[in-house]
């Protein structure tokens, strides 16, 4: 069975946070960066991890961990930046989220890809598009506009200034 | 492609109905201006023509009514009345409203239209009944004399009579009077000179060829030897004009001037011709003619190349239309330019290289000149903003019954477009609170001893690196006890507050706060001083209220010029970099721990004797780490205060290209954007205005937990 709203054959971004795997849509990918030097921003929740200088300009950086309950995201030789463009309020926005190792693209057709269980996952199942099956291991195919709209980033700024 | 040419008509209305509006409510001031009519029609005549050009048939049709009133006024046919003008700005307001429909927002009340026509057309048969039938039919001068306004190239020849001195005339004069009529050049004959012992010293034996560049017509031209036309030989005759040179700049050949002025016949010039040399020496030599004769046809050949190639010039170089985001684009560049132009003077001071440090220093110096170049570019005259004012205070006043003169200066000083809009919002609302407010009713005016009509007075003008714009009005000032007491009762300061008047005229601008008793449809609300604050916060503008009861109130307003690019020192807190607005910063004291334990705690230091209070940004944004033995305070005035800031080291000045921070912080106090530093790291802006505003919030939190 597909999950509604996929319907073709679609490239993902697999990566890793923590020992779970993540996808995103390979078409809101701008690029993949290493991690360079992050300027915190003062008085902002902590998942928010700051700016980094992208060829001039002036991207915020997000570390999805923290918004789905794990620890920071710690800087190893394979932590990277993965660049994506966000629709937030009919406005594109880019940003960074860090990811602990990027690990490919593949491609999903629909009948693999089952409904987020409601149960379970640890996670705010709002985030998640689908499951995904690549042999053996089940990709959480995140929703990244929804990670990122306005009314989630509020309650999690919310929560974390709490 | 005719996209394009809509969209650049759409802009080109728009410019047009701006300048309809202005020269409309000049026209009210002076009803009888030619000038000011013709402007009026003119405007309304190209709106229309193009406007049926584009397919804006909708606009063109009702464009075409309102003419063909303002016709029979440029006719004199009827008087200007304030009815009439009334619907004429209706009017405009009408032709804007379609020429938005036509771009697909908001609709054009289409009986609204006909209700302006019908308007129009009823003031019409008054006003012509109003009239005396024999005055009706003006004189068509004043219609004849634009269309003369084409420049026209005359050849004249001069030659008087020899006993034209001994009449009294002086052709000089009379050749002065032809210089006066436009661009002249004279050339004399001296051929009919005669040797020196059959010489009458009276007689005049010069004659003159002059090629005269010029509005006026032929008639004008007569008119100057009109006096010695029976003493003299005169021939005009019009050599180049505008319909003729389209397309080219050259002249006719040296030959063929000569041949049509009779000064060489054609068979002379063929046979010359024959020879290769050049054509007036060959002449010369010939003796054909004269050296002068020779020189004059030259120099006619020059000027009328000039003047077609002068006509050819300010076409091509006038100005162009560039879209907005392109020259957006471009500043970014050169913001990028800066931030790359500041790492390679950082590397090539490291490297010691005679060479590389030069060329790095080259690079800064081009940078620069770019970046005042790319900035300079968006600046446009403040007086496009203003002239929309007039129109407000117009309407406004007597909505509300009151007379109101407004007057404006500076209006050529420039300032950033993107600044110009920003300041549209609270410019409007600091105006409506003027008349709302400020400017009294006629009555009370009098009874004041004041002039029936109030003024204000709205100016800009440079001050540095920033703009200094003036609101002024002669209306019945602030009182100080009223906000001081509203303030106390919205729980706002305590009773016993000491506040300076600054500090007290500053609640004006709170949310909320509003003293006007009713609210009207003009104010009332308590929310329009409070876009007013944020509007110019937000450019990074201060506000300075003065008020006098009774006699007026000044608010000015201090913008800087730019907000792209911003000269700021850079300052470290641990391993973070920050940047402070230049501007503001007064000094840099030290402050070591033993001045932190002479103070007990309290956020003071004594700088050359004087108490300045200060905030520790590193407390402030609990940034972890030691802090050093000595400290540094930057002193920056934050409306008028003095407010130090402590940081752990001050790296000095700094180049910031502001980068926006994003929708995701947009919510961040202090910080007003971030910048990239020659390393490639980001630093962030601070904005001292909104810290001190927090620690004071803060620390009256604190007082009240502890009062509680």
């Amino acid at each position: 069975m597909s999950v509604a709203g996929i319907t073709e054959t679609v490239q993902y971004l697999t990566f890793k946070l923590a020992d779970e795997i993540f996808a995103f849509d390979v078409a809101k990918v701008r690029e993949i960066l290493e991690l360079t030097s992050i300027t915190k921003v003062p008085q902002t929740p902590e998942f928010m991890r700051g700016v980094i200088n992208l060829r001039g300009s002036v991207v915020p950086v997000i570390d999805l961990r923290l918004n789905f309950g794990m620890q920071c995201t710690e800087k190893t030789v394979n932590t990277c930046i993965i660049v994506v463009e966000v629709s937030m309020d009919g406005e594109v926005i880019v940003l960074g989220v860090l990811a602990d190792s990027v690990q490919e693209v593949v491609e999903m057709e629909p009948n693999n890809i089952e409904p987020p269980p409601q149960l379970g996952t640890k996670l705010n199942t709002k985030f998640i598009k689908g499951m995904g099956k690549i042999e053996n291991d089940f990709v959480m195919i995140l929703d990244i506009d929804k990670v990122f709209s306005t009314d989630e980033l509020a309650e999690l700024q919310g929560s974390a200034v709490q | 492609m005719i996209e394009q040419h809509i969209a650049a008509y759409r802009e080109e209305a728009g410019e047009l109905l701006a300048e309809l509006e202005t020269s409309l409510l000049d026209l009210e001031e002076t009803p009888d201006d030619k000038d000011l009519i013709a402007r009026v029609f003119r405007a309304m005549h190209t709106i229309k023509g193009s406007g049926a050009m584009f397919g804006f048939d909708d606009i063109a049709a009702f464009t075409h009514e309102v003419e063909t009133v303002f016709d029979m006024v440029r006719n004199g046919k009827m008087v200007v009345t304030k009815e009439l003008l009334d619907l004429t700005l209706k009017s405009r307001d009408h032709i804007s409203a379609l020429l938005d429909a036509s771009a697909g927002c908001g609709e054009a009340d289409k009986e609204q239209g006909d209700a302006i026509i019908a308007g129009l057309q009823q003031l019409v048969p008054k006003a012509q009944t109003a009239k005396s039938p024999p005055e009706t039919p003006a004189p068509p001068v004043a219609k004849a004399e634009p269309a003369e306004t084409e420049q026209k190239t005359w050849r004249i020849r001069f030659q008087p009579n020899r006993e034209l001195m001994l009449c009294g005339s002086n052709p000089i004069g009379l050749i002065n009077e032809l210089r006066g009529l436009g661009t002249c050049l004279v050339t004399a004959h001296f051929d009919q000179v005669p040797p020196l012992d059959t010489l009458v010293s009276e007689h005049c034996y010069l004659y003159w060829d002059i090629i005269l560049t010029t509005s006026r017509g032929e008639e004008a031209i007569k008119d100057v030897f009109i006096f010695v036309e029976d003493d003299c030989r005169i021939t005009i005759e019009l050599i180049d004009d505008r319909k003729e040179s389209e397309g080219e700049s050259d002249y006719k050949k040296l030959g063929e001037i000569l041949i049509e002025r009779g000064d060489v016949s054609s068979d002379d010039l063929q046979t010359v011709l024959q020879q290769q040399k050049p054509l007036g020496e060959l002449l010369v030599e010939k003796g054909v003619i004269t050296q002068e004769k020779v020189q004059s046809a030259l120099a006619e050949q020059q000027h009328v190349k000039q003047v077609r190639q002068e006509r050819a010039a300010p076409e091509s170089a006038a100005s162009i239309r560039v879209p907005a985001e392109r020259l957006d684009q471009l500043v970014n560049l050169v913001g990028e330019m800066v931030t790359v132009q500041a790492r390679l003077t950082q590397v090539s001071n490291s490297r010691l290289d005679p060479i590389f440090i030069s060329i790095a220093e080259e690079v800064e110096r081009l940078t620069n000149e770019l970046r005042d170049t790319a900035l300079n570019i968006r600046m446009l005259p403040i007086g496009s903003a203003f002239s929309k004012f007039k129109r407000l205070v117009r309407d406004l006043s007597q909505e509300l019954g009151k007379e109101i003169e407004m007057v404006t200066f500076g209006e050529d000083t420039e300032i950033d477009k993107t600044v110009i809009e920003k300041l549209n919002d609270p410019l409007v609302h600091i105006i409506r609170n003027s008349i709302d407010h400020g400017i009294e009713k006629p009555e009370k005016r009098l009874t004041a001893g004041k002039p029936r009509a109030g003024t204000i007075r709205l100016g800009a003008e440079h001050a540095g690196d920033s703009v200094l714009i003036t609101i002024w009005d002669d209306g019945a000032g602030i009182n100080r006890d009223t906000i001081r007491n509203k303030a106390i009762e919205l729980n706002m300061i305590s009773a016993s507050a000491d506040l300076t008047d600054q500090e007290i005229y500053s609640y004006i601008f709170a949310p909320g706060f509003s003293l006007a008793a009713t609210i009207t449809s003009v104010s009332g609300r308590g929310v329009g001083m409070d876009v007013v604050k944020r509007g110019i916060e937000g450019l990074r503008g201060t506000i300075v209220v003065e008020s006098e009861l009774g006699t007026g109130t000044t608010i000015t307003l201090k913008i800087p010029l730019t907000l792209a690019i911003i000269e700021s020192l850079l300052v470290k807190i641990g391993p973070s970099h920050f940047v402070l607005p230049l501007a503001a910063v007064e000094e840099c004291v030290e402050l070591s721990r033993a001045d932190i334990q002479e103070a007990h705690g309290r956020n003071m230091a004594k700088v050359r004797g004087h108490l300045t209070p200060y905030i520790c940004l590193r407390d402030q944004f609990a940034i972890t780490g030691e802090r050093p033995e000595i400290e540094q305070i930057v002193i920056v005035s934050v409306g008028g205060t003095r407010m130090g800031f402590v940081v752990d080291f001050v790296v000095g000045e700094h180049q910031t290209v502001i980068k926006p921070l994003g929708v995701l912080y947009q919510d961040v106090k202090g910080i007003s954007g971030a910048t990239i530093l020659g390393d490639g790291s980001v630093a962030l802006i601070l904005s001292p205005g909104d810290l001190t505003k927090m620690a004071e919030k803060a620390e009256l939190e604190q007082l009240g937990q502890r009062e509680g």
